[in-house]
């Protein structure tokens, strides 16, 4: 640059840094994350299930949809029948793998699509303020004033079985909570002078909000969001369970569970497999969760 | 100034006070306290309560006054960041945010502002170039060029932007962010910058270097200032004519060097007279003014300063004083009964 670094008397007086490398919030997160090797260790765990969801076609060794008579409760360690068969005899790493794939997009989607709601919803309250937050917090206290699961087999009920109605209500569960996440750190964030600043640079309110708030909170509500997978994951289970959710014969962790439970007294490790999916998925998710606050829980 | 055949300083003076940069006028802000069952306004803090002066092209007008006394609120109400509950002000001429005067988007660009706390007045999560040439953005300038522009701003400011544009408020020490902050305030190319409390919070070494910086940018950029501060010195330092408020409301105001040799409002003589003294000897012990200023929500009558003036007399319980000249300064205004004649005060000069 032709530029000449003409400084003003007194400006090398303070002290400069020196020549450190500035380094980005999310740059720091992502340092901070990879000196985490708990988190490192469950992130990889999840992609390799991830992984095993996408593949599911490719590695799956029989359709997870072909009954076979002669392989009705096979245990464990079957040749062929690796984790063993169902009781109808279908594969059980086949369908474990297919059931990744409808339990994941079960356990993820409603969490982004309530992250857009709740999120939009959160911030926009938290950062206007006044009859406006009144108006739409008041509104979510009312869904917490229902039971979690409650409300979402009242809402299913309603709407009738079916995964996209399992869809829909638990992004109305999981909304509220991610909306008042939002709007407890955008008041906080409102009180700082650079909003006032931006202001007085002449921004609206949507830049200022899309520049100078969602930079600040989207950490606090991504890590919030994160540990919300898991309780979804778990929701969708059990209303699959219940008989609310996916219908049969699709290969879903929590409608395998419902199925296999008559037959835990005949074979129990191969009952328990998708439990343990379940199980080990939603661990993953929560202990992210926490590596992420971790890494991001960071005052200037 | 490229003026260079410019009338003698009386006459710019006299055209200055018909025509001034900014004009206030009656500016008023209540804030409401909510209280009761039904939340109901059960009464007002009168942050700022019919506050009236001029700003001249190209001075520096510093406004001081305890803390709470409402200060920044008038900036504020200045940058139109709260709106005010009454009163005028002119930009220029222009009415701002009247339909046929000066919308208020394109006086925020005219008049900017540099905020106290200069860590929360900076995004945290934004590199100090971003921030510098945010503003400029959103008033539709390029990218590149407002990044070039805000690189320039940061040398303007004496940091090498080389080494500090890519760098986050927490990398810099409190002056650099102060810097910093400058450079945003001048990143719209303002005429008018509101200071508020802009080198309180800094260090006094640090406090002495951006003042100066603070006067070479006034120069260079041809900038109007109003300079917000309770520090006494710093504000004769910097000031062309020093305005005092109290409790919302202005109680003299005048050139610096009149308000500092001869101050004639007792609530300015004790503001003056609570400095320290550099003199050891010469130091008083005594408090000029004793406790702390009443509350806003329920202002005293009459004169507000008078439950804490040494010369109150009833009179100044019972009315207002009016912000007025007094014998030949005209430039010299006081808000006090005992300089107006026939105010009923018993110190007051009888009438002409």
């Amino acid at each position: 640059m032709a530029e000449v670094a003409t400084l003003r008397p007194g400006a090398e007086a303070e002290v400069p840094i020196g020549a450190i490398d500035a380094r980005g919030y999310w740059s720091t997160v992502a340092y901070r994350l990879s000196q985490d090797p708990v988190t490192i260790a469950f992130g990889v765990v999840l992609i390799l299930i991830f992984l095993a969801a996408i593949l599911a076609p490719v590695l799956a060794p029989h359709d997870p949809y072909k009954a076979n008579m002669t392989m009705r409760l096979a245990v464990i360690g079957t040749p062929s029948y690796m984790l063993g068969g169902d009781e109808l005899g279908r594969d059980m790493l086949s369908r474990l793998l297919y059931g990744a794939r409808v339990s994941l997009f079960m356990g993820l989607t409603p969490v982004f699509l309530a992250l857009l709601i709740g999120g939009s919803l959160g911030v926009t309250a938290g950062f206007l303020g006044g009859k406006v937050n009144m108006g739409i917090m008041r509104v979510m206290d009312v869904f917490y004033a229902f039971p979690t699961v409650l409300l979402a087999i009242g809402l299913t009920g309603a709407l009738g079985a079916g995964s996209r109605n399992l869809l829909i209500a638990i992004t109305v569960i999981l909304s509220p909570p991610i909306a008042r996440v939002a709007e407890s750190v955008t008041t906080q964030v409102r009180a700082f002078d650079f909003v006032e600043a931006a202001r007085a640079s002449g921004a609206d309110t949507f830049t200022i909000i899309r520049v100078h708030v969602l930079s600040n909170v989207l950490g606090p509500i991504l890590i919030y969001t994160t540990s919300l997978v898991s309780v979804s994951i778990i929701i969708s289970a059990g209303l699959s369970f219940l008989g609310f959710g996916v219908t049969p014969p699709t290969a879903d962790w929590g409608l395998m569970l419902a199925t296999l439970r008559t037959t835990i007294w005949v074979n129990p490790y191969v009952a328990v497999l998708p439990g343990l999916m379940i199980f080990i998925t939603s661990m993953c998710f929560n202990l992210l969760s926490d590596g992420m606050r971790n890494a991001m829980d960071m005052r200037f | 100034m490229t003026d260079g055949s410019s009338p003698g300083a009386a006459a710019t003076a006299a055209r200055q006070r018909i025509d001034p940069f900014l004009e206030v006028r009656g500016l008023k802000k209540y804030f409401p306290v909510k209280g009761g069952v039904l939340n109901r306004t059960i009464a007002n803090v009168q942050a700022v309560d019919d506050v009236s002066f001029d700003v001249a092209k190209g001075e520096t007008l510093g406004i001081v006054g305890e803390s709470g006394c409402g200060k920044s609120t008038t900036a504020r109400l200045l940058m139109r960041l709260i709106e005010p509950d009454s009163g005028t002000v002119h930009f220029d001429g222009r009415l701002i945010g009247a339909d046929n005067g000066i919308p208020i988007r394109e006086m925020r660009r005219q008049v900017q502002m540099v905020f106290q706390d200069s860590y929360s007045s900076l995004n945290a999560r934004l590199p100090v170039e971003e921030t510098v040439a945010f503003g400029p953005i959103v008033h539709g300038i390029p990218r590149p060029e407002a990044r070039e522009r805000a690189r320039r701003l940061l040398y303007d400011v004496g940091l090498d932007a080389s080494r500090f544009m890519k760098r986050y408020p927490h990398e810099l020490s409190g002056g650099q962010r102060q810097r910093v902050n400058v450079a945003r305030a001048l990143a719209l190319q303002p005429r008018i910058l509101i200071l508020d409390e802009a080198v309180s919070a800094l260090d006094k070494s640090v406090e002495a270097q951006v003042l100066n910086l603070l006067l070479d940018l006034k120069q260079e950029y041809d900038l109007t200032y109003v300079f917000i501060s309770h520090d006494l010195n710093v504000v004769q330092y910097v000031s062309d004519r020093v305005l005092v408020m109290y409790l919302g409301q202005v109680v003299e105001i005048g050139p610096v060097d009149e308000i500092y040799a001869n101050p004639r409002h007792p609530y300015t003589r004790a503001l003056l007279s609570s400095r320290p003294s550099m003199d050891p000897e010469l130091r008083i012990t005594e408090p000029p003014l004793s406790g702390d200023p009443p509350n806003p929500i329920n202002p005293p009558s009459g004169c507000r300063f008078h439950t804490r003036c040494a010369f109150a007399n009833e009179v100044c319980a019972r009315a207002s004083p009016v912000l007025s000249t007094f014998g030949d300064d005209t430039r010299h205004e006081i808000a006090c009964h005992m300089l107006s004649p026939g105010s009923g005060h018993p110190d007051a000069p009888a009438p002409s």
